[in-house]
């Protein structure tokens, strides 16, 4: 006991002169990789869920109520992609920079128009999103306006280093922009042409690259495939020549290994997360991958 | 219009000022006991050889204003005549934003002694209370109206501080304040007694810590107590320590939270002064040396379906003197299947093996029960904690 006693001052000592750089939490790793791009070392980052697991059931660990405590800046979808584990964490945390209508709160679907919004919201349709599809960091054009919404809330808190937060936005702006011929390019023979994926989370992929991904491996969201749904999908597959199975990193691939075996498709390992496969830690190499790999499957 | 700044994340849009859950819970109950009401030691837990319904809940929570939260919890129980019996198990307000990571909360609620008792029985991994928690903190655990005010460490890691006072009257206070069934308890009279003072009241202290022994491995540690004084003589005394550890591992490639184990144990130690009655006829004041422990594991195995197995030990010291149906030390083991077709919905079969140990006046008894139970959410319910 006396140990931590006389630990305490120097923590505070620590806390309070470390308060150079913003601490940002973001709930999941693409806020993350935005955070990092936009922030540099000019802030201390910690994610939340991890890149390789499914983003709708993170645990709600104590030690993120410490983060959420001491954070500076919350970066959330606003979209309720979160909504099973994010807010017990907030009313532990009792963080009153980081509430919604702070500076402190970046919620990323601000200004951003989802796609596929319920016209009605029941649960009889599987786990719909009422305020529309939530993974929406995906789409290139729509990461840009979370990382200059990301970099106006860091210099509106930390004004010494806004002309370094700007910087950076303008850096990953023409990066992305400069990207965004390539992938179309490499996209361009593929236009109009149907992928199948586990789980309903490529809309705003498929609307920036011109594919259709609108069949899946689950018969709702969030339902686990079924025998006779499987085999609706198979003969889908079949008659219209789908190519490719895009399964992210925690979905049971062998379901997908399946499917394909029985269509000849190829399965296509995808990840919203930049981290969530090797050679994917930053944003633009992992749309790079994702692009890459969808367009060797379906040539 | 300013955005409301401690608005919770609601579902249907941020459109709604209060979120309204009904959640349903019903069992289907074989054993080997007519009596399974005396076998099984909580309020919501079935009470019944046949159908049973003890506990369909309706819940409410939404942010007050700038400053505070409000939560309430009507429970709706039917009783083995199909009777509606009504419960506010809880209703409180809890602030958002004080300083220096306090929190003041008031109003009825579950006390935060342990891991178990201050949740909702929808919630546990098991469809019945664990012997210890049911025999010690009471058939519907520790809960009343009171304050709480807790306290997060300024520490790396998640530490937090809690202290709270209830009345600790009747069957919430169970051990406490409790005049008991018929005006008595462990066979004494007892009278309902208004506060005195500050000693009537149940103090309820508590200290959790956690720490991540890997990114996929999770523990939490954490010591509660709870003091009061009860009703079975002037001076009377009671004091509860408990122990509690979790430990938590989740796959790094989770889908919808699986595969995970997840390993909960809490040890109970009470000390409980009975004296002489409210009249003073009881010829002989005992302090009962009681003990339990419950130890579960979780494996939620393929996504959606968890199995899972308990122990569970009560030592009631022996005495001479008091012959009560509670007093009886006795164990109990349950093994159990749980499928969540979503994260609204459950059905879970669990096997229970129940032996009460020959005491002074009691007889050994050896009973076998068998469950099915089945639950649904309707609505804006809140995510739950850790």
């Amino acid at each position: 006991m006396k140990k931590i006693l006389l630990l305490l001052p120097a923590i505070f000592a620590c806390s309070l002169s470390a308060h150079a750089k913003l601490n940002v939490v973001a709930t999941l790793p693409d806020f993350g990789s935005l955070a990092r791009e936009i922030g540099g070392d000019k802030i201390n980052l910690v994610v939340l869920a991890k890149p390789t697991e499914d983003p709708h059931f993170v645990d709600a660990r104590p030690s993120f109520v410490v983060s959420l405590r001491n954070a500076d800046v919350l970066i959330d979808g606003g979209a309720e992609l979160e909504l099973g584990w994010l807010p017990p964490l907030l009313q532990n945390a009792r963080n009153p920079k980081i509430e919604i209508g702070k500076p402190g709160r970046v919620q990323a679907s601000q200004g951003i128009r989802l796609m596929n919004i319920p016209a009605n919201a029941t649960r009889a349709a599987g786990d719909v999103h009422a305020l529309g599809n939530p993974h929406f960091t995906v789409d290139p054009i729509i990461a840009k306006a979370i990382a200059q919404h990301i970099a106006q809330s860091f210099s509106a808190l930390d004004p010494a280093n806004a002309a370094f937060y700007e910087a950076n936005y303008k850096k990953f702006e023409a990066a992305i922009n400069a990207k965004l011929q390539e992938w179309g390019a490499a996209m361009l023979p593929f236009k109009d042409q149907h992928v199948v994926a586990y789980h309903d989370s490529w809309p705003y992929f498929a609307h920036r690259f011109g594919v259709s991904i609108d069949i899946f491996l689950e018969p709702k969201p969030g339902i686990p495939p079924s025998p006779s749904h499987l085999a609706e999908v198979i003969s889908q597959m079949k008659a219209q020549h789908i190519k490719a199975i895009i399964v992210e990193p925690f979905h049971d691939r062998r379901i997908a290994e399946k499917v394909a075996s029985a269509t000849g498709a190829k399965v296509v390992d995808f990840s919203q997360f930049p981290g969530g496969m090797p050679g994917t830690d930053s944003y633009v190499k992992l749309i790079d991958i994702l692009v890459s790999r969808l367009a060797a499957a379906l040539k | 219009m300013t955005p409301d700044a401690s608005q919770p994340i609601t579902i249907g849009g941020g459109r709604n000022y209060m979120n309204i859950s009904l959640d349903g819970l019903f069992a289907l109950a074989y054993s080997s006991a007519r009596d399974l009401d005396h076998i099984e030691v909580g309020d919501h837990d079935p009470q019944q050889r046949g159908f049973n319904a003890r506990n369909v809940e309706l819940a409410f929570d939404g942010a007050v204003d700038p400053y505070f939260e409000g939560f309430a919890n009507i429970v709706f129980k039917l009783d083995n005549d199909n009777q509606t019996e009504v419960e506010v198990e809880e209703a409180f307000m809890q602030t958002t934003s004080l300083p220096f990571n306090l929190q003041l909360k008031a109003g009825q609620f579950f006390a935060a002694f342990g891991r178990l008792n201050p949740t909702h029985p929808h919630t546990w991994d098991f469809a019945d209370t664990p012997l210890v928690n049911g025999l010690f903190l009471g058939p519907d655990g520790l809960r009343g109206v009171g304050a709480q005010g807790s306290w997060t460490l300024p520490l790396p890691w998640y530490s937090q501080l809690i202290f709270a006072s209830q009345n600790g009257r009747g069957s919430t206070g169970f051990s406490f304040r409790n005049p008991g069934d018929d005006g008595m308890f462990f066979d004494r009279i007892t009278t309902d007694r208004e506060a005195r003072g500050l000693q009537d009241f149940v103090w309820i202290p508590r200290f959790e810590n956690s720490f991540n022994l890997s990114d996929t491995q999770t523990v939490l540690a954490g010591a509660s107590g709870a003091f009061g004084s009860n009703e079975t003589g002037a001076n009377s005394r009671t004091q509860i320590y408990g122990a509690d550890l979790l430990y938590k591992w989740k796959s790094s490639h989770a889908e919808g939270g699986f595969p995970f184990v997840k390993w909960q144990t809490e040890f109970m130690y009470r000390r409980f002064q009975a004296g002489h009655g409210a009249d003073d006829s009881f010829p002989v004041a005992e302090t009962f040396h009681d003990w339990g422990l419950y130890s579960q594991v979780l494996w939620g195995f393929k996504k959606g379906w968890v199995a899972g197995v308990r122990g569970d030990y009560v030592d009631m010291q022996d005495s001479k003197f008091t012959d009560d149906l509670d007093r009886q030390s006795r164990w109990r083991l349950s093994a159990n299947l749980t499928w969540y077709p979503t994260e609204f919905s459950k059905i879970r079969l669990q096997y229970n093996q129940d032996f009460l140990e020959q005491n002074f006046f009691l007889s050994a008894r050896e009973v076998e029960s068998v469950f099915l139970q089945w639950e649904f959410i309707l609505g804006a319910h809140g995510a739950h904690k850790f």
